[in-house]
């Protein structure tokens, strides 16, 4: 299998299912003569021309809407974002119309679209550029929400959401576009809704996604030293939400961290520990515990910036808690 | 900080209950563990014990007065500190929230022992037990896995010492008392049984059907009954000679029946069971059940725990003491539940034979009439015989006709040959 890195493997995607489907096209910023902010659209306007892949003017708004109104015409678009930090400018278009087209028009216009970009904090981008906003379009009903960790799970995850009859938001991360790891060649998909175990445990269950998977991962295996074997689940879709491999862990290990780089109020551990403690109350040996981004805007300040970031000593240390070591 | 005394629940039917009497005036020093009021459960009269050190420094409820458990009785606090938050904040008057719950855990009674916010009520001193991990209001502090797998290994949370935080009882404090063979709530018997109060059975199909349809039919607990006839011949011998012996032993022919009852139980554990809704409990112990009439009314059933291990001596003593106590109402609560199996007599007060009601969650009870007198024939002469009707009463989804009769056979084989007793 070829090892190849993740912005590669979201490119993969996008080019096989050009290949596949014509009434797939892709517009953005930057996504086309620039090859993209960050080379994930790299030689796609080559291949498939100026009326698939198009170069957009600094307008989310304007261009979401170019979105929603092409796909309830019949057509599949694929819109980036530079980042998501930008997708709040076109929130009315995702909001308002792309997610509720189908239900406000009986049934008869779906709006299949893909809006996709980086999300998160990068490198020292401050308090506008570096937001995890999964949990704002989780809130919505009417949207699906794809969060990858891995090249494989990024290429298998983006043929999915381009197949999907309803508007996916597929966030990406921008430190995990150069992570590399083998991914199938060609057909390969997975379907949305179904998490993974990224690592098998049975003392404590840690619930991760995007690039905070990775730091669950270093987590563990510090852990293991210390005799205490996590398990790692990765949602890997959080709307809709695979609950039952989640419960199927607790019921398991009888206790839980949520690992988000998002803050911590109305964060998607909020959700996960409310399914949790709902539908696995009488598994639970301890509280759970959520590590979380720390609830301030992002400072600009680089030792700043890795405090407010979950970290693999946070991890421990709310594994600790739960375990009721140390 | 002010703590608060409240209505105690002193028993898993027990929704309100009566201020008798405060042993202690406001003003008064209290320490904790000292008897501070005297209350009426539906089942007994008690001591509450104080949970806190202090001054009473209010008496909400008075003596005479009723209300539902959960609700404050009092403030204990330090003489100069203001109580005026805890007194408005809680009320004197009928609290709405504890009105409502005890109905509710009427509904459910499969679940927890209640985690009632309660001041630890004792009829007599404790002893040297453990101290539970009671928090500041009396609440035990466990984890809900702990709860659960409590629950399902019969263990009173409360002789378990917590390890997490706060002395919160978690998983390993409940899997090390399992191992340990903790005894099962504050009446541990002089014998220690080693392993779990009970095993589950999953209910089959079949079970589960036989559950609804007779359910269905007959109420909540489709009761059936079967009747047998006993010759008493030689149980009126052995309470005559065991007497003679012993002249301070008065042994009644209801100590002899509540053993031949026991032993025969061990040969028919399916008799000794429960239904729990999705499974069949069988009892790995089996406490007796003894139905007594409270004198100016009223009924209590007080438990001889591990009967079948027990002497005729031992189980005589032991009853008479629980049935006298049981009459003035002194009883305590862990001296009347958790029984297995029961027995009701009105043989001498010369019925014949009648039937007794399941007391759930058992599965049987068994009705005892008169040892009459009376002709009978043996090997085709007419003599006299001491005989004794005796009908079990069975909870059909656990106990099926022909298993209810095994157990009467044992039953009578036992008091007629009561040597087998004792081997």
């Amino acid at each position: 299998m070829a090892v190849i890195a993740f912005r590669e493997a979201l490119n993969q995607a996008m080019r096989e299912e050009m290949q596949r489907d014509e009434t797939i096209f892709l517009m953005g910023e930057e996504v086309g003569a620039y090859n993209g902010a960050y080379k994930v659209t790299k030689g796609l306007l080559d291949e498939f021309g100026p009326k698939r892949v198009l170069d957009t003017p600094i307008t989310e708004l304007g261009f979401t809407g170019l979105g929603v109104g092409a796909a309830m015409t019949g057509l599949r678009p694929i819109v980036e974002m530079m980042t998501f930090n930008f997708s709040l400018l076109a929130l009315d278009e995702i909001v308002n119309s792309a997610a509720k087209m189908l239900y406000m028009s009986g049934g008869q216009l779906g709006v299949p679209m893909v809006v996709r970009g980086p999300g998160g904090a990068g490198h020292q981008l401050a308090a506008t550029h570096s937001q995890a906003l999964e949990s704002w379009f989780c809130h919505i009903p009417g949207l699906k929400v794809v969060t990858p960790s891995t090249p494989a799970d990024a290429k298998g995850l983006l043929k999915s959401s381009i197949r999907d009859n309803n508007t996916v938001i597929f966030i990406e991360s921008e430190v995990l576009y150069g992570l590399k790891g083998e991914v199938p060649e060609g057909e390969y998909t997975i379907p949305l809704g179904v998490a993974e175990i990224k690592r098998p445990g049975s003392d404590v269950t840690l619930v991760a996604h995007a690039k905070m998977v990775h730091v669950a991962l270093q987590a563990a295996e510090e852990l293991e030293k210390e005799g205490i074997d996590a398990e790692v689940v990765d949602p890997r879709t959080l709307r809709p939400l695979d609950t039952e491999t989640i419960l199927q862990s607790i019921r398991k290990t009888n206790r839980a961290v949520i690992v988000e780089e998002g803050w911590p109020f109305c964060g998607i551990g909020a959700q996960v520990v409310d399914t949790i403690q709902h539908q696995a109350f009488d598994y639970l040996d301890a509280p759970i515990l959520r590590v979380t981004g720390i609830d301030v805007p992002m400072p600009y300040a680089k030792p700043l910036e890795h405090l407010h970031a979950p970290d693999k000593a946070r991890v421990i240390d709310a594994v600790h808690r739960v375990t009721y070591r140390g | 900080m002010a703590s608060r005394v409240l209505m105690p629940k002193g028993s898993d039917t027990m929704t309100e209950g009566k201020v008798l009497k405060w042993l202690k005036n406001e003003g008064e020093q209290v320490a904790n563990g000292d008897p501070l009021v005297e209350i009426e459960t539906d089942k007994v009269d008690m001591e509450v014990e104080s949970m806190a050190s202090g001054v009473l420094r209010k008496v909400l409820v008075q003596a005479g007065e009723t209300v539902p458990v959960g609700q404050m009785l009092a403030v204990i606090g330090k003489a100069e500190e203001d109580i005026s938050s805890f007194i408005s904040s809680n009320g004197g008057g009928a609290a709405a929230k504890p009105a409502a719950a005890p109905e509710k855990k009427e509904a459910e009674p499969k679940e927890a022992p209640p985690p009632q916010p309660m001041a630890r009520a004792e009829a007599t001193a404790p002893g040297p037990a453990p101290t539970p991990p009671v928090a500041d209001r009396g609440r035990i502090l466990a984890s809900p896995l702990a709860r659960r797998i409590a629950r399902e290994a019969g263990l009173d949370l409360a002789s378990i010492q917590g390890s997490g935080p706060n002395g919160r009882i978690i998983r390993r404090d409940v899997e090390s008392a399992t191992a340990a063979g903790a005894p099962a709530g504050a009446a541990a018997p002089q014998f220690a049984p080693q392993g779990p109060e009970f095993r589950d059975e999953p209910l089959s199909q079949m079970r589960k059907t036989i559950a609804q349809r007779l359910a269905q039919s007959l109420g909540p607990v489709p009761h059936f009954y079967l009747t047998i006839d006993v010759d008493m011949k030689k149980a009126k011998e052995l309470r005559e000679s065991a007497n003679n012996l012993k002249t301070d032993l008065k042994l009644t022919y209801n100590d002899i029946i509540v053993k031949a009852c026991a032993v025969a139980l061990t040969q028919h554990p399916d008799v000794n069971a429960s239904y729990t809704g999705n499974a069949i409990r069988y009892h790995n112990r089996i406490h007796l059940g003894i139905a007594v009439a409270i004198e100016g009314g009223g009924l209590i059933t007080p438990v001889v725990r591990d009967c079948n291990l027990k002497t005729l001596q031992q189980i005589s003593s032991e009853s008479k003491d629980l049935i006298a106590r049981a009459r003035t109402r002194k009883l305590k609560p862990e001296e009347y539940t958790g029984g297995t199996f029961s027995v009701s007599n009105l043989g001498m007060m010369g019925i014949v034979e009648f039937s007794a009601v399941i007391n759930p969650p058992e599965g049987a009870i068994l009705a005892i009439g008169s040892v009459e007198e009376k002709p009978v024939v043996e090997g085709g002469q007419i003599t006299i015989g001491y005989r004794c009707r005796m009908t079990l009463s069975c909870d059909h989804r656990v106990v099926d006709g022909a298993i209810g009769a095994k157990f009467l056979q044992t039953l009578q084989q036992i008091l007629e040959n009561p040597l087998l007793m004792a081997l």
